[in-house]
């Protein structure tokens, strides 16, 4: 393991023990996985491969069966270590406050101080482009909006490593690719590590450093992939040459992985 | 803190568990005697004896009668006309908007307020009960058909079209059976609430049926008697209960 | 998608509806289409009404409703609250306890009023243990309820803030349950005075429904007008107002 190693996932697996009649579920693993510092990391995969459990395991949501993950150099039990923060699929945000006291809820429950609440709520306003919404609710606002506001109540925590399992899911894909540039001007202006799931491989290729595939169920990485592309890049990166070929070889692999899914669970 | 999924309960079988919660109330129930005393409560079993010894005497079915007729009669009303009104109601856009919060301030007033009116309107005896039995019983009918009917989903009516039915075929093969587990939901309550309010008409200003056999047997203290129609109307509300629930939930598995 | 002229016209037609009732009963009841005995005009009725608000011994039987239903309503909600969490706290309890909250509003409540009154004698206890029995067990399903559908990722939420215990329930999961909470008070609040009032009404020695009863059994038409329509006006502004305040509420959360 090399000093450059921000996060390190080594042999995890999860399984989840035998329930009534049924037997232990070998949900992922094993899986080994290294990110740097600053690094954007997709992961792809078919449905119910395990990716979002992964994603639990990297938080300290849930603990894996064996192996284990360092976040920055201490191993990750039990909690959510500090400087980690998480974007879920669902949404998130909180319809009896505002926009501003959404934010504001993690830096108030830490007790931090009023004057440095407003600075920083502030800023993360600014970057998210929400200044104008800060004092609509929640359920004023679009659905894309209210991924925003879990976006700035995120990151008005400055976490070092930004988890984000499908975030843009439930929105149209137009608002996705714009939502996907935002990502990208938020990773440069904090300098985070991201991980990020997504369903749509055009997506995973026009916003990573790399991409990892993954099998079906139990999940493990088949493939990384690394699209080289250069660190202040946009959505405009699908005219580049590149970008076709490295879409089709995830889909290349993926394909197959889809169907063994699908066989392997032709109930919903 | 540390968040797990909370783990399948182990499965004991529903009629366990249903035998652990009857025993659970006869526990309490004794335990209750022992507490109130013998002059205040009989315990389970003397009241199940009891029970037995009145269910032979010509006194009780007589008023068991007298019950059954004025809650029938308040059922037949209110569960027809109910679904029906409720129905109008929910097609007819205004009339459901001017109607709801009249039907909803109906459901939450104290409606046994009103008896007096009605006994003076219907006079004492079975026409006035039966009116307050229906007045009880045809609010959550309405409120709920109503609902049931608005709740449709609007991709059904264009099914509908599109298949070119005529707007009555539309509403008996496809409208109703989706707005069905709602309606039925409703008469349920309605059943419920139907019963309440015949019984509190005859504990009120009545010379015959249960409820006036309850309030008399509290005159002279008879705490037998109380207990046993007390256990009586309970055990019958709460198996009718039980059954219309179990058609319901049958409804609702369908769609 | 519902406000605008929608609403409003459905305001008027209603107001309408209920001018022309009551104008119907006035005329019917003065020209003696509807006899007195049977009913005096609504106009009288309002003036009973007020004259009724001089009365000392009404004044006392309105203290006495009012102040049955506030404490079963109180003991309601506090018992029905922790009943609630109770059960969402051990699902086994909850699955037993299933079919008894299932059936108990079928069971017509007020069938124990005369094992009440043997227990604790002719009072203001057995109408208040109805109040509180009739209220409970609502706030108790919906707090339930509230808390079943608490979405599952804010519970993550929570532990990416790292919240205590204390703090996940006080900021995320009340406020989260909270219209649920609500609904659960609006239906204990009209549930106790339908238990504390009907109860009176059938057998007591004091409030409002006792009030009714009696002056009907004595012939008073007035104040058993009088009083029958203070009850209403009384249910139906707590009932407004709490809708009212409801809808200010829910409007915020865009109906989450």
């Amino acid at each position: 393991m090399n000093n450059g190693t921000f996060v390190a996932v080594d042999g995890v697996t999860r399984v989840f023990p035998a329930r009534a009649g049924m037997r232990d579920v070998h949900a992922l693993g094993p899986v080994d996985l290294a990110l740097s510092r600053r690094e954007f990391f997709a992961v792809v995969g078919p449905s119910g491969c395990g990716k979002s459990t992964l994603l639990e395991i990297i938080a300290g949501l849930q603990a894996p069966t064996s192996g284990h993950v360092l976040f920055d150099g201490t191993v990750v039990v039990g909690s959510v270590p500090r400087g980690i923060g998480v974007i879920f699929q669902e949404d998130a945000s909180f319809p009896w406050l505002t926009v501003r006291d959404n934010i504001a809820f993690g830096l108030r429950r830490e007790g931090v101080d009023g004057r440095t609440i407003e600075r920083r709520v502030a800023d993360s306003l600014a970057l998210t482009g929400l200044r104008a919404f800060a004092d609509a609710y929640p359920g004023q606002l679009s659905g894309g909006m209210r991924q925003r506001v879990c976006i700035a109540r995120t990151l008005v925590l400055e976490p070092r490593l930004i988890l984000l399992d499908e975030p843009f899911g439930a929105l149209d894909q137009q608002t996705r690719l714009l939502m996907g540039d935002e990502l990208l001007r938020l990773w440069r202006e904090t300098g985070a590590t991201i991980f990020l799931i997504t369903h749509a491989l055009d997506e995973a290729t026009m916003l990573s450093d790399r991409v990892g595939i993954m099998s079906a169920r139990p999940g493990r990485f088949l493939d990384v992939v690394t699209t080289g592309w250069p660190r202040d890049r946009d959505s405009k990166i699908v005219a580049a040459p590149e970008f076709g070929s490295i879409t089709s070889h995830l889909w290349s692999i993926l394909r197959d992985e889809s169907i063994k899914a699908i066989e392997a669970n032709p109930v919903a | 803190m540390k968040i797990e999924r909370v783990a399948a309960v182990s499965p004991l079988s529903r009629a366990g568990e249903v035998a652990i919660l009857v025993g659970f109330l006869i526990v309490a129930w004794q335990l209750l005697h022992y507490l109130a005393g013998d002059i205040a409560m009989t315990t389970p079993l003397q009241t199940f004896r009891y029970t037995a010894r009145l269910l032979v005497t010509q006194d009780f079915w007589v008023n068991a009668a007298a019950s059954g007729q004025a809650f029938a009669g308040a059922l037949a009303i209110g569960l027809v006309a109910g679904p029906v009104i409720g129905i109008l109601f929910g097609f007819h856009r205004l009339s459901g908007e001017v109607a709801e919060p009249i039907l909803v301030a109906l459901y939450s007033i104290p409606k046994v307020i009103l008896y007096p009116i009605i006994l003076l309107v219907f006079g004492l005896g079975l026409a006035a009960e039966v009116a307050f039995g229906t007045l009880h019983g045809i609010v959550p009918v309405m409120l709920f058909t109503m609902n049931a009917v608005r709740n449709i989903k609007p991709v059904l009516v264009r099914t509908g079209r599109a298949l070119g039915l005529s707007t009555f075929a539309m509403m008996r093969t496809i409208l109703l059976p989706a707005a069905l587990p709602e309606i039925f939901t409703g008469l349920r309550i309605g059943f419920s609430v139907t019963l309440l309010g015949t019984i509190m008409s005859e504990m009120f200003g009545s010379k015959r049926g249960l409820g006036f056999l309850l309030m008399q047997a509290l005159g002279v203290n008879d705490v037998q008697m109380i207990m046993a129609l007390t256990l009586m109307l309970v055990a019958f509300a709460s198996i009718a209960n039980a059954i219309l629930m179990s058609f319901e939930r049958q409804l609702y598995r369908r769609t | 998608m519902k406000h605008g002229f929608g609403i409003r016209e459905a305001t008027l037609v209603r107001a309408a509806l209920l001018a022309v009732l009551v104008a119907v009963l006035e005329i019917a009841c003065r020209t003696g289409l509807i006899q007195r005995f049977t009913m005096i005009p609504p106009s009288e009725m309002v003036v009973s009404l007020v004259r009724l608000f001089q009365n000392r011994d009404v004044l006392a039987d309105a203290g006495q409703t009012l102040l049955s239903v506030f404490i079963a309503l109180a003991c309601a909600l506090v018992a029905g609250f922790a009943m609630g969490v109770a059960l969402y706290a051990f699902p086994r309890a909850r699955r037993i306890a299933d079919p008894l909250l299932t059936t108990y509003y079928s069971v017509p409540v007020f069938v124990f009023y005369p094992l009440l009154i043997v227990l604790f004698g002719l009072n203001a206890i057995p109408k208040t243990v109805i109040g509180f029995l009739y209220a409970v067990v609502v706030m108790a399903i919906n707090t339930l309820n509230g808390l079943e559908r608490v979405p599952f990722v804010y519970w993550k939420t929570a532990q990416v803030h790292h919240l205590s215990r204390m703090q996940t329930a006080l900021h995320l999961i009340l406020p989260c349950a909270g219209p649920y909470l609500f609904t659960g008070a609006k239906f204990a609040i009209a549930y106790a005075f339908v238990g504390v009032i009907g109860s009176e009404f059938i057998l007591s020695t004091g409030g409002l429904g006792y009030r009714v009863s009696f002056a009907y059994n004595n012939f008073q038409s007035d104040v058993m007008y009088g009083v029958i329509l203070f009850v209403l006006v009384i249910v139906v502004c707590i009932n407004m107002a709490l809708y009212a305040w409801e809808r200010v509420l829910m409007e915020r959360r865009g109906g989450r």
